[in-house]
């Protein structure tokens, strides 16, 4: 039972890291962002379906 | 013996100063249904970053329904069957989407001045549902009861004895933050949406910078003067 429970030690290492000079991000963190800032642009660029723009 | 007519006729002073008329009159003075439950929405409505405010509370049902099948099946279940796990995951990612959605949406509110009109508490009741979701994303990572709950209980209990409220909020203790997070958070971030809600009902939509002095519909909803426009109207 207890090995279903028990990760194996080499998935509690604390993800990959990426740096640029003094700037380092969690590489998980850096997708959230990356996926929040696309969400947005698309929302603003992205014809709203149902809707005729007026010219 | 015939009752008299004034002793089943309604009070008519009572019924004006009573509570309940009171309450009648304030709520359909200022949530009248049309406001409550429009049959439409102005056109400036039609954009796909007015989604992510609905696309945070389907989220954040999906959040509240996997975690009452969790609290209901308990750790025992979550912790090591394989279902357990899929909707202990599927918990964590729709979180996940709650607060992405959410920060898009915060963002769009932000870059239109979505505050205006006399829409300040809108706007504020939105700054308090992401710092209650935020207390209650943690006290979520606290009940995963591995290294990494561990790691930030450790971490956490720093800063809360610092502000002096260790004591009554306390990360060790798992009792107390289970009970934070499957009662109190749940029903304070869901009370304070519906608040921003009907607040978003009461006011309508705001307008886009460019129009909000000239919009007929904003005009028609906020009695003269009460309008906070930025610029006045002058613009
Ligand atoms: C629990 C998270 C939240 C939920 C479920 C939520 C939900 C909604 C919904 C459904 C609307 C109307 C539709 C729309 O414009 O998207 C709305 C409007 C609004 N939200 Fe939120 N919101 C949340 C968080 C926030 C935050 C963090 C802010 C800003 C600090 C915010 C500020 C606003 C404002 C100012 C409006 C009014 C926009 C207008 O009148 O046009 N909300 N919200």
């Amino acid at each position: 039972m207890f090995s279903t429970v028990l990760l194996p030690l080499s998935e509690i290492g604390g993800g990959i890291y990426l740096g640029w000079g003094r700037f380092l991000i969690q590489f998980g963190n850096l997708i959230v962002i990356v996926v929040m800032l696309a969400l947005f642009a698309l929302a603003l660029v992205l014809p709203f379906p149902g809707t005729k723009r007026p010219k | 013996m015939t009752t008299r007519e004034s002793d089943r006729e309604p009070q008519g002073d009572a019924s004006d100063s009573s509570w309940t008329m009171w309450a009648r009159r304030w709520v359909l003075k200022h949530l009248p249904p049309e406001k409550l439950l429009p049959d439409g929405q102005p056109s400036y409505v039609a954009s796909w970053i007015y989604v992510f405010g609905m696309g945070a509370i389907a989220s954040l049902i999906y959040v509240v329904a996997s975690g009452l099948v969790l609290s209901l099946n308990g750790p025992a279940w979550y912790h090591v069957s394989s279902l357990g796990r899929f909707v202990n995951s599927s918990h964590l990612w729709s979180v996940e989407l709650f607060f992405m959605t959410m920060v898009v949406h915060l963002w769009g509110k932000y870059w239109m001045a979505a505050w205006r009109g006399g829409r300040v508490l809108t706007w504020i009741t939105g700054v308090i549902s992401f710092a209650v979701s935020i207390v209650a994303a943690f006290t979520g990572y606290l009940l995963q009861t591995n290294f990494d709950s561990q790691w930030i209980a450790f971490q956490a209990k720093d800063a809360l004895n610092a502000v002096g409220i260790g004591a009554w909020f306390n990360v060790a203790n798992l009792g107390q933050v289970f009970m934070w997070h499957i009662v109190l958070l749940p029903l304070a971030v869901a009370a304070i949406v519906a608040l921003h809600v009907l607040l978003v009902r009461m006011h309508g939509v705001v307008p886009p910078l460019e129009v909000a002095a000239s919009d007929a519909q904003l005009r028609a909803d906020s009695p003269a003067g009460t309008d906070t426009t930025i610029g006045g109207g002058a613009r």
